[in-house]
């Protein structure tokens, strides 16, 4: 195991989660919105002051200053907002890492504000900024949010690559059920602050969000939920 | 910032410095030797070093409150810290009279303080820019309101005078050892701002990003707040209430740092310092007859660049 963490909770949000991911392995985190993706991520990130136990890789990555951290862990987080214009380099560089990220062609992006970039560049830098320093354990929320479809299949092969060598893992808080489906080497569900279930059953993690694949595509179980049945 | 940009900024501050001592040169040279040497060291000295001390203070503490906030228009006289300030000293200067400075100091850090924390406590620690200043007039406001009442309650038209004069701000008629009691608490506040550059370098990736990498935020912001109250709190208290330096130093600063907030804190108080000292050599060679309160000149040059910056960023937003 190259994470084993117990216990994990925030008042209000999180609720004694323990989880171990072993190496090379790419986990998938789904459940309904406010179910505590985001806020097992910042426990095991150390945002705020969570409470409960981490171990990777023999460490407690919250102990560690920012010289040691990201060659622990990096959190990406959902939002793509920048506070500071930093130019895409140095916003890399900042994380940790080395400055530039081939498998990202971010060649003409680098030189660049990065609050002049358009979202989806602007994602690509800043995933760079949480892949560059290639930590033990990669903790990404929504790293396909605003990607075109082709970056959405390439950033995923890319962090399956990323953690295949070396003893890393991904933890990757997603909501688009297909591609955790096709990526994910297990897959947690969360609810209400713990985890639910684990499964790679597509339709078993379908039903805990009440929907279901019809012709191909995904619609609510219940009809009434659905608001172009209420017309 | 490159070496030679630093060595540049150096060389100006040290001309800045030399050309304060010895303009006007004929003031050194027609008078006898011990008057001549009693003008340099108890005259323009202190006023050359208060000149360095609080400019660099002003440029240092300006940097790191928007870098701390996220926000170039952030800055101690914008935020109502210098106003806080001006506030603490006068009711301090009732109590104890003008002539006690450590007392007066006190007051001064004691209202810069609270002023600071008041800001946070309206604007919350991620303000808007629209909140941000909104909260800062309001406490500025306050706080001059406040001053003035003080003011009309003045036990003497002489205490009105001192009270006054000094909220212009002034570097005039300050001893080696007032320059001396801003200096100790202001370089120590420097010194310790700049080992924060890093920490505040991290800050612009966003707060959860600059947690995950390990810093402590709530301390960040509480050495922030505490150190620019200090800095500036005891430099207000020795030569008044002066405005806009900390808020354009930082501005030019982080152009030589393509934008890194943390690393423009060096720059910033090099800039702060030569901007502070060529005001008071304008103050000192314009041709008027008599001295202009410094706070009007850097309140008269800093006020048309701050409306040109907000311009600047409405039409950036509305293009």
């Amino acid at each position: 195991m190259i994470l084993d963490a117990a216990g994990l909770a925030i008042p209000g949000r999180l609720f004694d989660v323990s989880l171990r991911i072993a190496a090379g392995e790419l986990v998938c985190l789904v459940g309904p919105n406010g179910s505590g993706k985001t806020s097992l991520l910042h426990a095991l990130a150390g945002i705020g002051r969570p409470a409960g136990e981490v171990d990777l890789d023999g460490v407690d990555p919250r102990t560690l200053g920012p010289a040691q951290r990201p060659r622990y862990l990096t959190y990406l987080p959902a939002t793509r907002d920048v506070p500071w214009p930093l130019l895409a380099r140095d916003l890399i560089a900042l994380g940790g890492g080395e400055a530039t990220f081939p498998a990202l062609e971010l060649d003409g992006l680098l030189d660049r504000r990065v609050d002049r970039l358009s979202t989806g560049e602007r994602s690509r830098v800043l995933i760079a900024r949480a892949l560059a320093p290639r930590p033990k354990l990669l903790l990404l929320d929504e790293p396909t949010a605003n990607l075109d479809p082709l970056w959405q299949i390439r950033l995923m092969e890319l962090v399956r690559q990323e953690i295949s060598v070396g003893g890393r893992a991904a933890l990757v808080a997603i909501h688009d059920l297909d591609a955790a489906l096709r990526y994910a080497d297990r897959m947690l569900v969360m609810d209400r602050g713990r985890i639910a279930a684990e499964s790679l059953d597509g339709p078993h993690v379908a039903a805990i969000f009440g929907i279901e694949r019809a012709n191909g595509k995904w619609r609510p179980v219940n009809p009434l939920a659905d608001p172009q049945s209420l017309r | 910032m490159t070496a030679r940009t630093s060595g540049l900024l150096w060389l100006a501050l040290v001309a800045a410095f030399t050309a304060s001592l010895l303009v006007p040169l004929h003031a050194l040279l027609e008078v006898d030797r011990g008057l001549a040497s009693a003008v340099l060291v108890e005259l323009r000295l202190p006023r050359a070093l208060l000149a360095l001390i609080y400019g660099a203070t002003l440029g240092a503490s300006g940097g790191a409150i928007q870098a701390l906030f996220a926000n170039p228009l952030a800055s101690p006289d914008l935020t109502g810290t210098t106003s806080g300030a001006a506030l603490g000293a006068v009711v301090t200067a009732y109590l104890f009279g003008f002539a006690a400075p450590i007392a007066l100091s006190i007051g001064s850090v004691a209202g810069a303080l609270g002023a600071l924390v008041l800001l946070i406590t309206l604007a919350g620690p991620k303000a808007e820019t629209a909140t941000l200043l909104l909260s800062g007039l309001a406490i500025s406001a306050l706080a001059g309101a406040l001053t003035t009442l003080a003011l009309a309650l003045a036990p003497s038209p002489f205490a009105f005078y001192d009270a006054y004069d000094w909220l212009m701000g002034s570097l005039i008629d300050r001893s080696l050892d007032q320059a001396v009691f801003a200096a100790v608490p202001a370089i120590l506040v420097i010194a310790l701002l700049l080992r924060l550059g890093p920490a505040l370098d991290r800050l612009a990736l966003g707060e959860e990003v600059a947690q995950s990498l390990g810093d402590n935020i709530a301390r960040l912001r509480l050495m922030v707040i505490c150190l620019s109250a200090l800095g500036v709190g005891a430099c207000v208290a020795i030569c008044g209430a002066i405005g806009f330096i900390g808020l354009i130093a930082p501005i030019f600063a982080r152009r030589l740092t393509r934008g890194h907030p943390g690393r423009a804190i060096m720059a910033s108080a090099l800039i702060g310092a030569l901007l502070l000292s060529l005001a008071d050599l304008t103050v000192r060679l314009a041709p008027i007859g008599r001295t202009l309160p410094i706070g009007v000149v850097t309140a008269l040059i800093g006020a048309p660049f701050f409306l040109w910056l907000v311009a600047h960023m409405r039409w950036r937003l509305s293009a």
